[in-house]
C-alpha cells in the first residue's frame, strides 16, 4: 500500500523533474561548472600551492606541511615591493589619462563632425591589435636612432632620447605606448554613454546661455558617471594583470626594474625561475587587489540595478 | 549646433567666424588624433617594406624609395610565421565557436528561464568575477593541472604515433580547451547584455503552447541570437587569436611546432646584433592580419562587443 506522504513526494518529485530549474539545468549547469572548475578551482589551488614550498621541475607539490611562509618571504622581498610601487603608478596613471583622453575624444566626435563612423575606427583600431604586436610597433618607434618619436621631436630639437633604455624614461613610454591602445576603447565606452542622454538637456542649458564647456562640465559629464566607473574598472584591471605588452616589447620575462610590475614578477618567478609556491603567493596578493576592484564595482552595478 | 538654428538675418556675422574656428580647431584635432593612432601601424608597414639599409637611412614614417624597396621582409616573416599562424587558427577557431556556444547557453538559463532569482543571481556573480580575475592567479594550477594532473601530451602520444601531428601538437589542445574555459564568462555576458533586451512574450506564448525549454532555446532563442552571435564571435575570436600569456606558459618555447602565431611573432628577427626590424614590422602585420581584416569587415560589431561589455 502506498501511504499518502508517498504519493505526495512522488508528486512532488515528478514536478520537480519537469520544472524549470532541472530542465534548463544543462543549458546553465554545464558552462557554469566548467568555467567554476577554471577559475574558482583554479584560485583554490593557487592558494594551496602558495603554502608550500614547491620549486623546481615537474615533481609536483608536497602538501603534508602548510605555512604562509611564502607571503612573509614577499613581504619583505623589496622588489616586491618595487613591483607593486610601478603597478600602482602605471595602474594610476595609465587609468586617469585614458580616461580623460576617451572621453575628450568622445566629446569631439559627438560634435556631429563628417565621417564619423570612419574616424571612430581608426581611433578603435588598435584594440583589435594583440599587445605582442603593438608592442613590436612601439618599440620600433621609440628606436633611440631611427624611431618616428625621436625623429619627431628632432625636428623641434629636443633628443634623442633613450626611451627604452632609460631607466627614468622607460615606465613613462610604456604608460604612453598602452595608452595609445586603450583610448579608443574609453571613448567608444563614453560615446555609448553621450548617446544614451537625451538631447534637449545640451540645447537647454544652451539657451539658458552656459557655455559649451560649462553645460559639459556641469551638465553632459555628471551624467556619465556609470559608464566612467565600467571604464576605469575595466581599465584598471588590465593594468594590474598587463603582461604580454611588457614581455613582448622587451622579448624576455625580465623586463627593465623600472618597468617591473607584479604581474610580470609572478610569471617569471614561476615558468623562469621555477618558484611555484612564491609565484603562487604573488598570484594571490594580485588577485586580492583585483577583488578591491571588482567588488566595490559589482556592489555599485547591484545598487544601480544594472545587474 | 544649437546656436545655427537662430535666425539667420539678425547675427550671421557674428556667428559665422566663431562657428568657423570651432569648426577649424575641431578638425585640426581630429586630424592630429588620426595621425596620433594610425602613425605607429603606418610607420610599421612602410619599414616592413624597405631593404635593412633603407630601414637605418630613412625617415620611418616615408615610403621606401625604387631602391629601398623589398618584399623580402614579409617573404621572410612568411616562413617564420607560417606554421605558427596556421597553428592559431586550429586553436582560435574551435575554442571560438565552443565558448561561444556555452555562453549562449548559460545566458539563457540564466536570464530567460526563471529558476529562483537568489540562486541565479549568486550563479551570476561568480560567472561575473570569472572575467575580471587576473590569469596570473590560475596560471600555476593550470600549468600544473595539463603537466601533471591531466598530462594530455602523455595521454595522447599514442594517437600521434599514427598521425602526421607530432607529440606537441596536444599542447595546442591543452590551449584550446583552456580558452574555452576562460572564454565563457565573458560571452555569457554578452548574451546576457542581449537577452534581457528581447521581449518576454515570444518565450512565455511558446511555454503556455507547452513548448519545452530545449525546444524554445532552439526553435526562438538561438535563431533570434544570429545577430549577437555575430558580435561575440568576433569578439572572441579576436580576443584569443591575440591572446599571448597562455600560449607561453602552456606551449612554453617559440620553437615548439605547436606555438601559436603570437609565441613566434615575440622573438621574431633577434640576434645578438640587435633586432631586424624589416623583418619584425612584417611578422608583426602579418601575426595581425586576420584580426585586421575581421576588423576591417566588421569594425562596428567589433566595436558594439566593446561597449556592451563594459
Amino acid at each position: 500500500m502506498e501511504s499518502a506522504s508517498e504519493a505526495d513526494w512522488r508528486a512532488r518529485l515528478a514536478a520537480f523533474s519537469k520544472s524549470d530549474f532541472v530542465r534548463s539545468f544543462p543549458f546553465w549547469f554545464v558552462p557554469f561548472s566548467v568555467m567554476a572548475l577554471g577559475v574558482y578551482g583554479g584560485i583554490g589551488y593557487n592558494t594551496l600551492i602558495s603554502l608550500t614550498d614547491y620549486e623546481g621541475f615537474n615533481q609536483g607539490p608536497d602538501f603534508t606541511q602548510l605555512d604562509f611562509e611564502m607571503y612573509v618571504q614577499a613581504m619583505n622581498d623589496p622588489w616586491v615591493w618595487t613591483t607593486g610601487k610601478n603597478t600602482f603608478v602605471l595602474l594610476i596613471v595609465f587609468t586617469t589619462v585614458t580616461m580623460l583622453l576617451g572621453l575628450f575624444l568622445a566629446i569631439m566626435l559627438d560634435r556631429g563632425i563628417r565621417f564619423k563612423e570612419q574616424i571612430q575606427t581608426i581611433y578603435l583600431l588598435p584594440m583589435a591589435l594583440s599587445f605582442v604586436v603593438t608592442a613590436q610597433f612601439w618599440l620600433w618607434m621609440y628606436n633611440v636612432n631611427n624611431g618616428l618619436v625621436n625623429t619627431l621631436l628632432g625636428v623641434v630639437g629636443l633628443g634623442p632620447f633613450n626611451w627604452i633604455g632609460n631607466p627614468d624614461l622607460v615606465l613613462g613610454a610604456v604608460i604612453f605606448a598602452l595608452i595609445w591602445q586603450f583610448s579608443g576603447y574609453a571613448m567608444i565606452v563614453f560615446l555609448a554613454g553621450l548617446q544614451s542622454l537625451p538631447d534637449d538637456q545640451f540645447e537647454a542649458a544652451q539657451v539658458d546661455g552656459a557655455s559649451i564647456l560649462k553645460t559639459y562640465w556641469r551638465v553632459i559629464i555628471p551624467q556619465l558617471k556609470s559608464s566612467s566607473v565600467s571604464a576605469a574598472v575595466v581599465l584598471m584591471i588590465f593594468a594590474l594583470k598587463a603582461f604580454t605588452f611588457l614581455f613582448s616589447m622587451f622579448g624576455q620575462y625580465r623586463v627593465p626594474k623600472a618597468t617591473d610590475i607584479l604581474a610580470t614578477l609572478m610569471v617569471r618567478e614561476a615558468f623562469k625561475l621555477q618558484n611555484w609556491a612564491y609565484a603562487a603567493a604573488i598570484a594571490t596578493i594580485l588577485l586580492l587587489m583585483a577583488l578591491a576592484v571588482i567588488a566595490p564595482y559589482l556592489h555599485y552595478q547591484h545598487k544601480q540595478g544594472s545587474l | 549646433m544649437a546656436k545655427a538654428t537662430q535666425s539667420q538675418d539678425e547675427s550671421f556675422a557674428d556667428i559665422l567666424p566663431e562657428l568657423d574656428y570651432w569648426k577649424i580647431g575641431l578638425s585640426l584635432i581630429i586630424t592630429i588624433f588620426f595621425a596620433f593612432f594610425i602613425a605607429p601601424i603606418w610607420t610599421g608597414l612602410v619599414t616592413s617594406l624597405k631593404t635593412s639599409q633603407a630601414v637605418t637611412l630613412t625617415t620611418p614614417f616615408v615610403p621606401p624609395g625604387p631602391e629601398g624597396f623589398t618584399t623580402g621582409n614579409w617573404a621572410r616573416a612568411y616562413q617564420n610565421l607560417a606554421t605558427g599562424f596556421v597553428n592559431s587558427l586550429i586553436m582560435t577557431v574551435p575554442s571560438t565557436i565552443v565558448s561561444v556556444f556555452l555562453g549562449s547557453t548559460a545566458a539563457y538559463g540564466l536570464t530567460l528561464v526563471d529558476w529562483g532569482d537568489r540562486a541565479q543571481f549568486t550563479v551570476l556573480i561568480l560567472f561575473l568575477i570569472g572575467i575580471f580575475i587576473p590569469y596570473q592567479a590560475v596560471l600555476v594550477p593550470l600549468s600544473d593541472f595539463w603537466i601533471n594532473i591531466f598530462p594530455l601530451v602523455e595521454i595522447l602520444a599514442p594517437v600521434w604515433e599514427l598521425s602526421f601531428m607530432q607529440r606537441e601538437h596536444a599542447r595546442l589542445l591543452s590551449l584550446t580547451i583552456t580558452h574555452v574555459v576562460y572564454g565563457i564568462p565573458l560571452c555569457m555576458l554578452l548574451f546576457r547584455g542581449y537577452y534581457l533586451t528581447l521581449s518576454d512574450e515570444l518565450v512565455e506564448a511558446a511555454k503556455i503552447d507547452g513548448a519545452s525549454i530545449a525546444t524554445i532555446y532552439r526553435r526562438i532563442v538561438l535563431p533570434l541570437s544570429k545577430p549577437m552571435i555575430g558580435v561575440v564571435f568576433i569578439y572572441q575570436f579576436t580576443a584569443i587569436w591575440n591572446e599571448f600569456l597562455f600560449s607561453l606558459t602552456l606551449i612554453g618555447s617559440s620553437s615548439s611546432p605547436a606555438a601559436t602565431v603570437t609565441l613566434v611573432l615575440s622573438g621574431l628577427g633577434a640576434d645578438l646584433s640587435g633586432i631586424d626590424y624589416g623583418l619584425r614590422m612584417a611578422g608583426a602585420l602579418f601575426a595581425a592580419l586576420p584580426t585586421l581584416i575581421i576588423y576591417a569587415l566588421f569594425a562596428e560589431q567589433f566595436a558594439k562587443g566593446l561597449a556592451s561589455d563594459a
